[in-house]
């Protein structure tokens, strides 16, 4: 697995103080973060691809600082946003999943045959040419995590895929990303999805305070709440 | 809700195998040539071989009436002033150059993938480097503002419901600060997006 790596890591939003002396080192292959509201969970997995710099301190995956590095980490890190609609770049379905194969020195036909494979792979064969804004919530989410996958990057960083889904869906992408070879960091408020993860983080205002076994982690979490 | 853009509907006939490039000089030859038209006959033959394209395209009259439908107002009124004031046949010249302008629009975009209208603009723009301007980024802007014209207006229906379900009275400025609000945030999440999925490579 990768080695995700923060050292005295700290963020500040203006004066406000959201992320503070995070020491973190992640290789398992299933990683939580759970928290509150507010807690600094969308901060700390933006810092992991280098979508948000940290203001103190450093975060390197496999060594490739997101400061210095930011595209070489971006091309490892994949990211899955809470809000599928604002990740679907592309006005139709294929075309989405094919955005992100753009400049990497592929030729038409391995693109479109990657595409094909990964359609089928997130049952959307049928939808290929389709408008994006027709799909059902559950089915733009799966597109949004086909055009993630598609790309084949060594992590896969997750914000909260499955909080705008009914139940079904979530399970859906749940059981996809079960199955992922990668390494997976998922933020989540549905517990659930955390069974059987290799390590669960607990953030609270701002601060790494619990990490452990996702049993552990999630008791702790649920004792921070009550 | 239907827009215009976005609408690819597959098929393999020679209009969808035609090059992108090649249709949209077409459409623009034929905006400006509709200016020439000025009797009632050479309107109608137009209009019949704009309908014989859509047959060409295996596109039944169904989907040539779902393009006229959103132009179904102003045509009525244009054509009702037409009537008034310079007499029937410039009624028929107007509202028909109107609708055989929209259905060709409609047809490119109905017989086009989006990325291939973009690659096309994106090879016409290539003379522009000399200015400077990034015929990618230009293809870029283009595909995006397709993608966001059904997100904002999914956007609008949601501000409007929720006005409704709290009962406020429709009022435009009740109506525009949320939906901007909201564009803007979705502007901001968009970028992000961008970052993410690697436009900066
Ligand atoms: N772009 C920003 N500018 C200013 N403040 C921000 C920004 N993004 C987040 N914050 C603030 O940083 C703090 C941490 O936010 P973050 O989004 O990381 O929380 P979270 O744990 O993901 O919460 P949630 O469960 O609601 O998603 C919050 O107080 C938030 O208001
Ligand atoms: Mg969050």
């Amino acid at each position: 697995m990768p080695l995700i790596e923060a050292r005295g890591v700290s963020h500040r939003y203006g004066d406000r103080t959201v992320l503070a002396a995070l020491d973190v080192r992640l290789d398992e292959r299933r990683v939580g973060v759970v928290g509150a509201n507010g807690s600094g969970k969308s901060t700390f997995a933006r810092l992991l691809n280098g979508l948000v710099l940290p203001s103190e301190g450093s975060v390197t995956v496999d060594g490739h600082d997101t400061r210095r590095e930011g595209r070489a980490v971006r091309r490892r890190v994949g990211f899955c946003f809470t809000d599928p609609d604002a990740q679907i770049v592309m006005p139709t379905v294929a075309e989405d999943v094919a955005f992100g194969l753009r400049r990497r020195g592929l030729s038409r036909t391995e693109v479109r045959e990657r595409v094909a494979r990964a359609l089928e792979e997130h049952g959307l064969a049928d939808h290929a040419d389709h408008p994006a804004h027709l799909l059902s919530g559950g089915q733009k989410q799966m597109l949004a995590l086909a055009s993630v996958l598609v790309t084949e990057p060594d992590v896969l960083v997750m914000d909260e895929p499955t909080t705008l889904l009914d139940l079904r869906n979530a399970e859906r992408i749940s059981g996809v990303v079960a199955r992922l070879p990668q390494q997976v960091v998922l933020v989540t408020h549905h517990l659930h999805l955390l069974d059987g993860f290799d390590r669960v983080l607990v953030f609270d205002e701002g601060h790494l305070v619990f990490d452990d076994l996702p049993a552990t982690a999630v008791r702790h979490y649920r004792k921070l709440m009550a | 809700m239907t827009t215009a853009l976005g609408v690819y509907a597959p098929g393999r006939s020679p209009l969808h195998r035609a090059p992108a490039g090649v249709k949209l000089v077409v459409m623009v030859a034929a905006g400006v040539g509709s200016v020439l038209l000025d009797r009632p006959w050479q309107v109608l033959v137009a209009l019949a071989l704009v309908l014989g394209a859509y047959a060409a395209a295996g596109l039944p009259p169904r989907v040539v009436a779902r393009q006229l439908r959103p132009l179904a107002w102003v045509a009525g009124v244009t054509a009702v002033f037409q009537l008034l004031v310079s007499g029937w046949e410039r009624a028929v010249v107007v509202v028909g150059v109107l609708a055989v302008l929209v259905l060709l629009a409609a047809l490119v975009s109905l017989t086009t993938r989006t990325t291939e209208l973009v690659d096309a603009v994106v090879t016409g723009c290539r003379p522009l480097r000399a200015l400077r301007v990034d015929p990618e980024r230009v293809g870029l802007v283009l595909a995006l503002g397709v993608r966001c014209v059904p997100v904002v207006v999914g956007l609008a229906e949601e501000v409007r419901d929720a006005q409704r379900a709290r009962g406020l009275a429709a009022s435009p400025r009740a109506f525009a600060v949320p939906l901007l609000v909201r564009s803007l945030r979705h502007a901001d999440a968009l970028g992000e997006a961008l970052a993410a999925r690697g436009l900066d490579d």
